[in-house]
């Protein structure tokens, strides 16, 4: 499996995105941060963000006794320099404000 | 140090990592060398003296001078400023870095960065940087690529993306 397939397989999840979201809001979280804001065991959230870590995409650091999640937006940012040239980039957001407009006026 | 005192801290530092088919050696070059810095990201000209409480200056390429006075931004002639803390080529560098770009930026704290490469299996080696930005929320935006569609730059994840594709192919992702 390439780096880019680890990364789409890991992203490919609602709990893991949920996750990912998570650290988006406040970054550097415990485990135990991070079960508390899902209905899922301790052993089911450590799964999810094993797949996180091999895709790269949560980097961990110790501080202490304590083990925090980072996320790491690199693998992503690859993907989209990869896959978005300058001129599809501009089209994208374009059409990416037109639905946060019309989304916001529903 | 209690829950929130490492809350707070943690929320500051950002982590940034990167996996790239080349030797650590390259690695630490095309982070140290202002001939190398000068091709990727940002595009500044980087003046280490790589030793603990050796200077650490960038300064700005013609390039990167003429987009940001095209923006009216007059730039001073150092633009960060930061001492050497540890140098341990090709593994470590932990420099503390002030963006000195405008004064709104420059007024804030001086912030730490640490760069630690290491070598992996199959001829890759990962790069980690860690910018520990506490003090400093302005720049937390402009390094987390926040303001990027304001022309600041997609920060620390765009320049290793960069820096990447440069190392693995020879050419920078703007060609």
């Amino acid at each position: 499996m390439t780096d880019e397939d680890r990364v789409f397989k890991a992203l490919a999840d609602p709990t893991r995105r949920f996750l990912l979201d998570r650290l988006f809001a406040r970054d550097g979280r415990t485990l135990t941060e991070l079960e508390s804001e899902l209905e899922m065991s301790r052993f089911g959230v450590m799964k999810h963000l094993k797949v996180l870590e091999d895709a790269s995409l949560v980097v961990t650091r110790r501080s202490g006794r304590e083990k925090l999640h980072f996320l790491n937006p690199v693998p992503i940012r690859l993907i989209h320099d990869r896959w978005i040239d300058k001129y599809t980039e501009r089209r994208v957001s374009a059409l990416v404000e037109l639905k946060a407009e019309l989304e916001a006026e529903a | 140090m209690t829950t929130t005192d490492a809350t707070a801290t943690t929320v500051t530092t950002q982590v940034y990592r990167v996996y790239i088919k080349t030797s650590a050696q390259a690695i630490w070059d095309a982070i140290t060398k202002p001939e190398w810095t000068a091709r990727y990201g940002y595009t500044g000209y980087v003046d280490y003296d790589l030793r603990p409480g050796g200077a650490y200056l960038v300064r700005a390429s013609e390039e990167f001078r003429a987009g940001a006075e095209a923006r009216g931004n007059e730039l001073p002639e150092v633009i960060i400023e930061g001492e050497v803390l540890e140098a341990d080529p090709p593994h470590r560098l932990v420099t503390t870095f002030h963006m000195l770009m405008d004064p709104q930026i420059a007024s804030e704290g001086t912030t730490r960065i640490t760069h630690e490469i290491k070598e992996l299996d199959g001829g890759y080696c990962s790069l980690t940087l860690t910018h520990e930005l506490d003090g400093a929320p302005t720049l937390a935006l402009i390094v987390g690529g926040a303001l990027e569609s304001e022309g600041a730059g997609g920060g620390h994840a765009w320049v290793l993306s960069d820096l990447k594709s440069l190392l693995e192919t020879g050419t920078t992702l703007a060609g």
